[in-house]
């Protein structure tokens, strides 16, 4: 066999049928580039949830108070006046696996500077809060221990605060703001973070020392939730124990009864919005998939038409002398060569759509190297299969038959 | 005495259509010479198309013998029958299968590239010989689309010469064409057997086969007249004798 005789009858069957082999192609081009780019697009908005999960903190760990299943009249969690500041305190001392910990008491109201107001939350908490939620001041600063043991009245603002409270640009820091009846002192800024994955503005509250809050605004001995970071990611589950051990103790709970608390952790809350971004990559895989087949069938389409078309060019080879075996190379080379080609300008248009999108529509997009090997392996067999299938039949056929063939 | 080329004694060809069987040759004897110029006449149905393709060696006997140019294909396979085709034999067919968007000069290379010992630089310059052959060097650029028929069919000629073959089989090669195209036709092809080509030339007009030496006349699968032709047309001397105005017609 000699295989430069054959490439070359390929190549120039090929080029003699620039249009026919365009349309081969493009079966093979539209099936690589739509399930790269559409497995890009369900990889991205994963990715960007994942982000926004983990910019939010994923060794945090937070304590909500249980609902009351007791006797009597049962009460909501928001309702319950379990977590105390001891807790907190115990939480410090007995958890080698939790490095920060911040009680958290919160109020809504109307936050009053001059004639401007705005409705939004005071969340008092410690000055240790601002690194368990990933917040970061922008200008002025954190409040210290001493405020916060000295229910000092001062607090930070969110960025949503500002431009509605502050909207002619003067600088809120020593400015008062009034909430409820109580005047706080601004000495900070928080720097902007945007909505979280559910669309929450992150930016539209101010931080207070808890203290200030808990006895001055609500006057109340208990605390609404407790707020902490496990010393690193891989300690989630260590904390998340030694922290629940430590709330049974101080609540004297006995081993046979439920626990008064909950516990929440940030991971979990990834794992969560994860397996829902799972399930919608699974849903543009599938799409992805049916459009593979789709594409795959039309390459089939083509590639059989295309050869059966040719059963008198064919016939002819065979009966110049061609031998079956090569006609049956020419047609595998011809179809490699243009599902190969194909393939490549697939995963190019693939990639160029995937940027196209993230560029123009401002949606993110990752490539997954496998969609991209996936897409080209499967376009590929499928070409080089339906282009040497039915070269094979022709080939097997009596000249005679195939020279007549109409 | 010059060589036996063709050699076919008892030859019987059947065909099977769902239950029943189509003796499409029946017992068939037969010797072509070098150098002859062999008509095979008969209607449609009498099995001269059949014979053509075993001679052709693009079908096989059911039973019988055929033996060309001292091979016996008895035994051969596909393979090595496409050998044979590929060295022995030139085809020309009615409807003149020339690749379409394929160059004069391409489609004449063609059997040369089934034909390993062929280099590149010889595939070019044994297609060019051929091209000037048939009088065509200067359309060796052109393609089928933009080749009148008689043109078309001059480039299978010389696709059917370029392999140098023993035996050019021609199936109806004037049937597509007109008078006057037919006589350029006949001529090219007496002027090869003038140069010694052995030429078969299956065709079911009795006025085209008076161009050719001898007739052999099939009729239901039987040969039933072989004559040699007196009174030889020359194609060349009709050609010229042809009326100006019969392109018109």
């Amino acid at each position: 066999m000699n295989y430069t005789n054959s490439i070359k009858i390929a190549v120039n069957a090929i080029r003699r049928n620039k249009f026919r082999a365009f349309l081969t192609m493009l079966g093979i081009i539209i099936g690589v580039a739509s399930v790269i780019a559409m497995l890009a697009i369900g990889q991205g908005s994963k990715k960007s949830i994942q982000d926004e999960m983990s910019s939010m903190g994923t060794n945090m760990i937070f304590v909500m108070p249980g609902t009351d299943q007791r006797g009597g009249v049962r009460m909501s969690a928001s309702e319950m006046q379990t977590l105390k500041l001891d807790d907190v305190e115990a939480i410090r001392q007995s958890c080698p696996a939790i490095s920060a910990v911040s009680p958290v008491v919160s109020s809504s109201g109307q936050a009053v500077v001059g004639n401007n107001n705005w409705p939004t939350t005071v969340y008092g908490v410690n000055d240790e809060y601002l690194g368990i939620r990933k917040y970061e001041v922008e200008t002025g600063r954190n409040f210290s221990d001493r405020e916060v043991q000295t229910y000092a009245k001062v607090c930070l603002v969110g960025q949503t605060i500002v431009e509605n409270l502050f909207p002619d640009g003067e600088n809120p820091i020593g400015q008062s703001v009034r909430i409820g009846t109580i005047p706080f002192k601004i000495i900070g800024i928080l720097s902007e973070k945007g909505e979280n994955g559910m669309g929450q503005d992150q930016d539209d509250l101010i931080m207070a020392p808890y203290t200030t809050v808990q006895k001055r605004m609500l006057a109340i001995t208990y605390i609404q939730n407790i707020f902490a970071s496990a010393a690193s990611e891989g300690q989630n589950d260590e904390a998340i124990e030694q922290l629940s051990e430590t709330l049974r103790r101080t609540h004297k709970i006995k081993a046979a009864d439920a626990d008064d608390f909950n516990v929440r952790s940030q991971a979990e809350m990834v794992q969560t919005f994860s397996s829902i971004s799972d399930v919608m990559t699974g849903l543009l895989g599938a799409i992805a998939g049916i459009s593979l087949l789709v594409g795959g069938i039309g390459i089939m389409n083509i590639m059989y038409v295309s050869v059966t078309e040719r059963t008198r060019e064919i016939g002819l080879r065979l009966s110049v002398g061609g031998r079956g075996n090569d006609i049956m190379t020419q047609f595998l080379i011809e179809s490699i060569l243009l599902s190969v080609s194909g393939g490549i300008i697939g995963i190019l248009l693939g990639l160029g759509a995937s940027a196209g999108v993230s560029a123009f529509m401002n949606w993110p997009t990752v490539i997954m190297p496998m969609s991209v090997i996936y897409a080209f392996a499967v376009c590929s067999l499928i070409g080089v299969f339906f282009g040497w299938y039915p070269a094979r039949k022709a080939a097997a056929l009596n000249p005679i038959d195939a020279l007549r063939y109409e | 005495m010059s060589k036996k080329i063709i050699q076919v004694q008892e030859l019987k060809k059947d065909f099977h259509v769902g239950d029943i069987t189509v003796h499409a040759l029946k017992g068939i004897n037969l010797e072509i010479e070098e150098g002859e110029f062999v008509a095979i006449m008969g209607t449609s149905g009498s099995g001269k198309s059949t014979m053509l393709n075993i001679l052709g060696c693009l079908d096989k006997p059911t039973s019988g013998t055929y033996s060309l140019d001292g091979v016996s294909m008895g035994g051969l396979n596909k393979n090595e029958l496409a050998g044979l085709r590929n060295n022995k034999l030139g085809f020309v067919f009615q409807s003149y299968n020339l690749l379409p968007r394929t160059t004069a000069l391409e489609n004449v290379e063609l059997p040369l590239y089934y034909n390993t010992r062929i280099r590149a630089k010889e595939r070019r310059e044994r297609a060019l010989e051929a091209l000037e052959a048939v009088g065509l060097a200067d359309r060796m650029h052109h393609m089928p689309n933009q080749m009148s028929g008689g043109q078309q069919q001059r480039v299978a000629i010389a696709r059917s010469l370029v392999n140098d073959p023993r035996v050019i089989l021609a199936d109806e090669a004037t049937g597509n064409l007109d008078t006057r195209t037919s006589y350029e036709i006949m001529t090219l092809l007496q002027e090869l057997n003038d140069q010694g080509k052995t030429i078969i030339f299956v065709t079911h007009e009795s006025d085209i086969a008076r161009f050719m030496k001898r007739n052999v006349v099939f009729k239901d699968g039987r040969i039933v007249k072989e004559e040699w032709v007196k009174d030889r047309f020359n194609a060349k001397q009709m050609l010229a004798d042809l009326p100006v105005d019969q392109d018109v017609i």
